[in-house]
């Protein structure tokens, strides 16, 4: 992954507008965060797979960057985005990483299923 | 000597921090070690220093990285079960215990390594546990092997006493590091610091690499 160049992003973004997409989101502070921090209240979650198409939206922000995407039925938001990479396969992955480069979030679409 | 040790963990690099020292005494003695991973670590945080992996590429860079691990140990069987990071404790149970009632029936091992549930942190690490033991008891007593189990919740040691089972891994503690440090994406971060704590002798550090603490498990 490299670095998010948003104009670029923004332009892969909206080839994907009015296409079936698939989408892996995701947001971790790793399994030990309260294991380290008792205090600390540990929510993450993740979604893979979920079909949908987007209407509207877009990529903004000074870095770290947000997506924003209105949906057919909805909305899909994430924030903290660092990196990104198109990869072999032509899915689009973004990812939030952290000071020690560890991931926070991870914002993934394609237009085929990501394997189960 | 064990006849056959079965170690089952959640995630590719559990062995590594847990029980490198004591799979290397038992392989090096030439006892053989089955280790059944349930998961390829799919959802780890680390991604690798400077990144080497994305989301999508991390499972087959941690299959390597896991590989590589078990040829450092001696470990001739590894069996990947191919569950997902996180999702252990929502897998279909039963189907989960058969499998590795299965595997128990078929290497027949005297002894059993994996996390003692309910003090090991990761609902992963507990749930594993947790359907190793149940696989165990439903064997006829006197047939069962022992389980040795890795507890590391805060406060366990209140709750389920002290480890009834320290292994003196010492003369493997250097393995033990290489071992670790196959697990590059995970430990690149943390392998150079590791070091050099170990070797300026910080406490922690080397009773780490010179100590594993396991509790016989109070099969009923």
């Amino acid at each position: 992954m490299k670095p998010i160049d948003p104009s670029f992003a923004q332009e892969t973004l909206s080839k994907l507008k009015g296409k079936k997409l698939y989408i892996h989101l995701e947001t971790t502070n790793g399994a030990y965060a309260s294991h380290h921090d008792q205090a600390f209240l540990s929510a993450g979650t993740f979604v893979r797979n979920v079909p949908l198409t987007y209407i509207n939206g877009g990529i903004k922000g000074d870095g770290p960057y947000r997506i924003g995407l209105e949906t057919e039925y909805g909305y899909l938001y994430a924030e903290g985005l660092t990196d990104w990479t198109i990869d072999e396969e032509n899915r689009v992955l973004f990812a939030g990483h952290n000071h020690e480069g560890k991931l926070a979030i991870a914002f993934q679409l394609s237009e085929t299923p990501f394997p189960k | 000597m064990e006849r056959h040790v079965l170690v089952v963990f959640p995630h590719p690099d559990d062995e590594a921090f847990g029980v490198a020292g004591t799979i290397l005494s038992h392989t090096k003695a030439g006892t053989p070690v089955t280790y059944v991973c349930l998961t390829l670590g799919e959802m780890g945080r680390n991604m690798g220093r400077p990144l080497i992996a994305n989301r999508e590429t991390l499972p087959k860079i941690r299959k390597q990285e896991l590989e590589e691990a078990c040829r450092l140990l001696g470990v001739k069987d590894l069996r990947k079960f191919g569950l997902r990071d996180k999702m252990v404790e929502f897998t279909d149970q039963k189907l989960l215990i058969d499998r590795i009632s299965s595997v128990i029936e078929e290497t027949n091992p005297s002894l059993i390594i994996t996390f003692y549930p309910g003090y090991a942190v990761h609902p992963d690490h507990d749930a594993t546990g947790a359907a190793v033991i149940q696989a165990v008891q439903r064997m006829e007593k006197g047939k069962r092997p022992v389980i040795h189990a890795i507890a590391f919740s805060e406060g366990c040691e209140e709750v389920i006493g002290a480890p009834d089972v320290v292994v003196n891994i010492e003369e493997f503690a250097e393995e033990k590091l290489k071992v670790i440090e196959a697990h590059e994406s995970q430990t690149a971060g943390s392998i150079e610091a590791m070091k050099e704590q170990y070797y300026n002798g910080d406490d922690y550090t080397k009773q780490r690499l010179t100590r594993e603490r396991f509790w016989t498990y109070p099969l009923d």
